[in-house]
């Protein structure tokens, strides 16, 4: 497919970024990695008129510990979460599902605040930040601001970023105790039928694919808590929730699923 | 008589060579149809009926003239007087009273599918022919559309084709003795009948297609490149399409990128770029983008079959009875209505059954015409067998591999005349089962499938055989005029040895990934004493190769590989001649090896092969009446199709929880009679698997019932990749084809009709203890889920 016309800015630096996207309001779109965005403008799904690049900020691309949480730039690679030896220590959840995201290709180009800000359900890692407890740095005109991810999603594909604010950083807390991510899909580059993300022996579970935003599964997180067996608090893992019906999954099925692997999960995570 | 060849006897043949082909591919330097350019080419957008069947109301492209760079938008009717009443070529009328549309390339009144061309965009780049198609609008009025091949000869079916007072295409039947049939099923001890759906399948091969047609203005010539497997039909076929003069047109296949027989056809881009070339008198080209290919390329598959088994107490099939009905979508392309056919002689598969009945009646949808997938009609036939013997192995409660060896054509019935009429040439079904069933230690599966089952954990084991046998190398030319074919099944070849003693032989068949360059240089290099690397293999343009049938159907090798055998024949027959002469010698009394000739018992009176080549060259002194230069032609009809065969082994391991299945061991025990290329066998072995394994359990061209596709991109439409490959375990046994002098039968398509049977057989055989004893293509962990769900009650199983 061919995309539509567009014009493409350079961005030289976060502010350069942020002011550009001030200019142009809606009808600009940040590009980082562009595994979401390129096919999407291929599919015509998306046209916006300016690109503003900000792939080449590697002033962005750091992973740092600080204070009891981990710092990450915006503009790291998905391949360098995986391969990162501070994150297999003190945030091993986001190395491993770093790892099962796409395709290497897609991997060594996608960027994580491109993927947490793109805010697709069916994404891996925001789901595993979800889990995790992190937030993100946003940077506006007026400098930055500090978004828990619970209250970053605000609906399919949307969030409460504004259009003239860019994701700097996701700071994620070092974490402790058991973790696990599943991950169920057809073929090994695809998205998620379903995922479920464990993060601290249990108490942050999450959900992807199971609704318009990711989810954290709190009924299975209080249950946890609260003692309950891996089968029994993953048995409510699907409590009230209406996920997407697609060619893989109808939403029974899916809530099935999420039951499955939820249990699976938390098992796996050291909960029994 | 053909013999098995072995390496040690051998310097090339027999033993693996890497591909030549490959170095230009891989670094990127092979030129496909997107790589060339030409001068003032003009690039045309296509705009797609986005409704299954419509009215065409009005067609407004003033949004789309208002673009930079669009120069015009052709609607149907502005471009009919280019083709005027010719229609887009269906070569193979089944039937005499076969129903066959007008089909046009760009529709004028009715569009009757999802991406049916319905206007055409002209502009100066790719981007302005697509933001111009883009921004054409075209009112429709919905009309119903027919999407259900088994509710489409109802009498309230809506109609494709109104003038046709049906949407019947035609009926077929193969029934030479029904009342034979009648009484085998009236006597019979067990009964098996079965209803199976083969899904639509979209080809995806690594290139989509492409089209850039060049007019030769003063001359009127066209040179028409595309990205087909089939440049010498399409020559043909342009040439009457249009009316152009057959000798003014040259079509060049560059390199392409695979085509599993989507690109054996004669499309409608390739029809509307000449038409609008030679009228425009500029270079018209288009490329086909992957989503515009699910629905403007042919589709495969598509039947639903009902096939019957009637067998004695022990087992022993008595007649196999088939009805299909076959989907041939919205028109008839080039061979469409055949496919069905060439699985028509195999439902009985491997096994000497004395009774035979099969009919098919063809039907139009409003859906992207059907044709010629990997392996056309044999996979289909291949499945309802082999999974139809699971069923019988059940009812007789005997072993799969039990049932198969109760029922093979045995070793000593070759040459083997089928009930359908086929004359089968060799084969040892018996052995290559045997040696699949001890290569997968089917024991030890068995014993720890049974140890998960009383331990009820989660992930259970099947295993699934597919004995399979096809017909290949199509096709003896006379066969092929009694099914209606329209045109011979021969392959022509040149080899024409140059004055330095290097070699270049000019191919009919036109390769597109298979690796004719290295197999053709290996069988003249084994013949002529020389290195592979001093022969050149020539093809795939019409200028330089202008004799041919092309690549389809397994047919290379033994078809098109045959002539190049038999022309390096004459080759030598020639030069023993010169070689004779020049050694005062009787040429009865020559011997050829190590690429010279010597007089038996004289081992100094020998006469190098470059030394001959360069004689024949000056004509200095060439025995009287001969003709200067050392060059042969051939074009070689055969006798007889070919019959590979062999037993693939799928073991899976099913998630009763989440229907999740993986191929966890295949092994796959191929016999396509003497190999040329070991290395080459494998690699179509292993693409052949993953392609057949797609189709159990990935790939479906999804339409809902108004007939819109769901599935037009590589992210819904799940093309299998390496990471789902399972680890194949491969080996041969070669019986081989008596039919043609090296003894080759073919094997471009034998992995993909093995593997879909062996791997649903082996999906249903962990589901049977679950009370699951049948599951729809593809089995994806839903459809697996709901079947252990339904047949479990509600609940699940646990």
């Amino acid at each position: 497919m061919i995309p539509a016309n567009f014009d493409y800015k350079v961005a030289e630096s976060a502010e350069h970024a942020v002011a550009l996207l001030n200019e142009h309001g809606d009808e600009a779109k940040l590009l980082a990695g562009g595994h979401s965005l390129i096919p999407m403008m291929r599919f015509r799904l998306a046209a916006p008129a300016v690109l503003i690049d900000v792939g080449r900020l590697d002033e962005l691309r750091y992973i740092n510990a600080t204070n009891g949480s981990i710092s990450i730039g915006a503009l790291t690679r998905h391949s360098e979460l995986e391969h990162s030896p501070l994150l297999a220590d003190s945030a091993p959840l986001l190395a491993s599902v770093a790892a099962l995201v796409g395709d290497p290709a897609v991997r060594h180009r996608g960027t994580l605040g491109g993927t947490v800000a793109h805010a697709d359900p069916a994404s891996d890692l925001p789901a595993a930040l979800l889990a995790l407890g992190a937030c993100v740095v946003a940077l506006g005109p007026n400098g930055n601001r500090e978004i828990p991810l619970t209250e970053f999603f605000s609906g399919y594909f949307e969030s409460v970023l504004e259009d003239n604010e860019m994701i700097v950083e996701v700071r994620v807390p070092q974490s402790k105790g058991g973790w696990n991510y599943q991950k169920f899909n057809r073929r090994a580059q695809d998205w998620a039928i379903v995922g479920v993300a464990v993060a601290e022996g249990g108490a942050g579970v999450s959900l992807v694919n199971m609704g318009s935003t990711p989810l954290r599964a709190s009924a299975t997180e209080t249950a946890v808590a609260q003692g309950a067996s891996a089968a029994d608090a993953a048995a409510l893992a699907a409590d009230g929730l209406e996920p997407p019906e697609d060619l893989n999954a109808n939403a029974d099925y899916r809530r099935h699923l999420a039951k499955v692997f939820t249990e699976r999960a938390l098992l796996a995570a050291g909960v029994s | 008589m053909s013999t098995t060849i072995t390496a040690e006897q051998t310097t090339y043949l027999g033993k693996a060579r890497l591909r030549r082909e490959d170095p230009a591919l891989l670094t990127g330097e092979s030129q496909f149809i997107d790589d060339l350019t030409l001068p003032g080419q003009v690039w045309i957008g296509i705009v797609r009926s986005s409704e299954a069947h419509a009215k065409i109301l009005h067609i407004d492209g003033s949004e789309a003239l208002a673009i930079e760079g669009v120069s015009e938008v052709l609607t149907g009717a502005d471009l009919a007087p280019m083709w005027g009443e010719a229609a887009l070529p269906c070569a193979w009328p089944v039937t005499d009273d076969m129903a066959n549309p007008p089909h046009v390339p760009v529709a004028t009144n009715v569009a009757k599918y999802v991406g049916d061309a319905v206007a055409v965009v002209l502009a100066n780049s790719r981007y302005a022919a697509a933001d111009g198609a883009a921004a054409v609008t075209v009112d429709y009025e919905p009309l119903p559309a027919v999407t259900d091949i088994e509710k489409a000869l109802n009498e309230d079916a809506p109609l494709v084709h109104p003038e046709l007072g049906t949407n019947k295409s035609y009926t077929w039947p193969l029934i030479l003795n029904p009342e034979a049939v009648e009484e085998a099923f009236a006597n019979a001890a067990h009964t098996i009948s079965e209803r199976y759906v083969q899904q639509r399948l979209i080809p995806a091969p690594m290139e989509p297609r492409g089209v850039l047609a060049s007019p030769g203005v003063a001359n009127g010539d066209l040179t028409l490149y595309s990205a087909t497997q089939v440049p010498h039909i399409l020559k043909v076929m342009t040439a009457v399409t249009l009316g152009i003069p057959e000798h003014k047109i040259r079509v060049v296949a560059p390199a392409v990128g695979g085509g599993f027989g989507c690109k054996l056809n004669v499309y409608a881009e390739e029809i509307l770029c000449s038409a609008l070339a030679m009228d425009r008198k500029v270079p018209v080209r288009w490329t086909e983008s992957r989503s515009e290919a699910a629905t403007s390329t042919i589709q495969g598959r598509g039947q639903v079959q009902h096939i019957e088994l009637a067998a004695d107490e022990a087992g022993k099939v008595t007649a196999v009875r088939v009805k299909l009905i076959a989907d041939m979508g919205a028109y008839l392309q080039l061979v469409t209505p055949g496919v069905p056919l060439l699985g028509g002689f195999l439902y009985h598969g491997c096994y000497d059954i004395a009774n035979y009945s099969f009919e098919c009646t063809s039907v139009f949808t409003n859906k992207t015409p059907t044709d010629a997938y990997r392996g056309a009609g044999r996979p289909e036939a291949t499945y309802a067998i082999e999974r139809a013997m699971d069923s019988l192995a059940v009812a007789v409660g005997v072993s799969p591999e039990e049932i198969r060896s109760r029922n093979f054509i045995p070793k000593d019935a070759f040459p083997y005349e089928s009930a359908a009429g086929l004359i089968f040439d060799s084969g040892d079904y018996q052995a290559v089962l045997d040696k699949a069933v001890q290569m997968a230690d089917l024991d030890k599966v068995r014993a720890e499938k049974a140890q998960r089952l009383n331990a009820g954990h989660h992930k259970q084991l099947g295993i699934g055989l597919s004995s399979y046998v096809e017909m290949c190398g199509l096709a003896p030319s006379r066969v092929l005029a009694s099914l209606n074919y329209g045109a011979g099944g021969w392959e022509a070849a040149t080899v024409r040895v140059l004055p330095t003693a290097k070699v270049q032989v000019i191919t009919g068949s036109t390769p597109h990934g298979q690796g004719h360059e290295t197999s053709w240089s290996m069988i003249v290099a084994e013949k002529l004493g020389i290195d592979p690397d001093d022969i050149e293999v020539l093809h795939s343009d019409t200028a330089i190769s202008p004799t041919g049938l092309d690549t389809y159907g397994s047919r290379s090798l033994s078809v098109g590989g045959t002539a190049v055998f038999m022309a390096t024949d004459k080759v030598l027959d020639k030069a023993r001649l010169i070689a004779a002469h020049q050694l005062e010698a009787n040429e009865a009394d020559l011997e050829y090896s190590d690429g010279a000739f010597s007089v038996k018992g004289t081992p100094t009176a020998t006469v190098p092969f470059a030394a001959i080549a360069f004689a024949a060259f000056t004509a200095h002194d060439l025995p009287d009446g001969m003709e200067p230069n050392l060059e042969a032609h051939v074009t070689y009809d055969p006798p007889n199709f070919t019959f590979p065969n062999g037993t693939h082994i799928a073991v899976v391991e099913v998630d009763i929880q989440t229907g999740d299945v993986e191929i966890i061991d295949y092994v796959a025990v191929d016999d396509c009679g003497n190999q040329v290329n070991p290395l080459i066998v494998a690699g179509q072995v292993h693409g052949g698997i993953l392609q057949g394994a797609a189709q159990a359990l990935y790939e479906d061209a999804v339409y809902d019932t108004e007939g819109q596709i769901k599935t037009v991109n590589l992210g819904d439409y799940l093309v299998p990749s390496a990471a789902e490959a399972p680890r194949y375990r491969l080996d041969s046994h070669v019986s081989p084809s008596p039919t043609n002098p090296m003894g080759v039968k073919g094997v471009g398509e034998a992995g993909t009709i093995a593997a879909a049977p062996a791997v649903i057989n082996a999906v249903v055989d962990a589901l049977r203890p679950f009370g699951v004893s049948n599951l729809e293509m593809p089995a994806s962990p839903q459809t697996v889920w709901q079947a252990i769900t339904t047949a479990q009650g509600q609940g699940g199983a646990s």
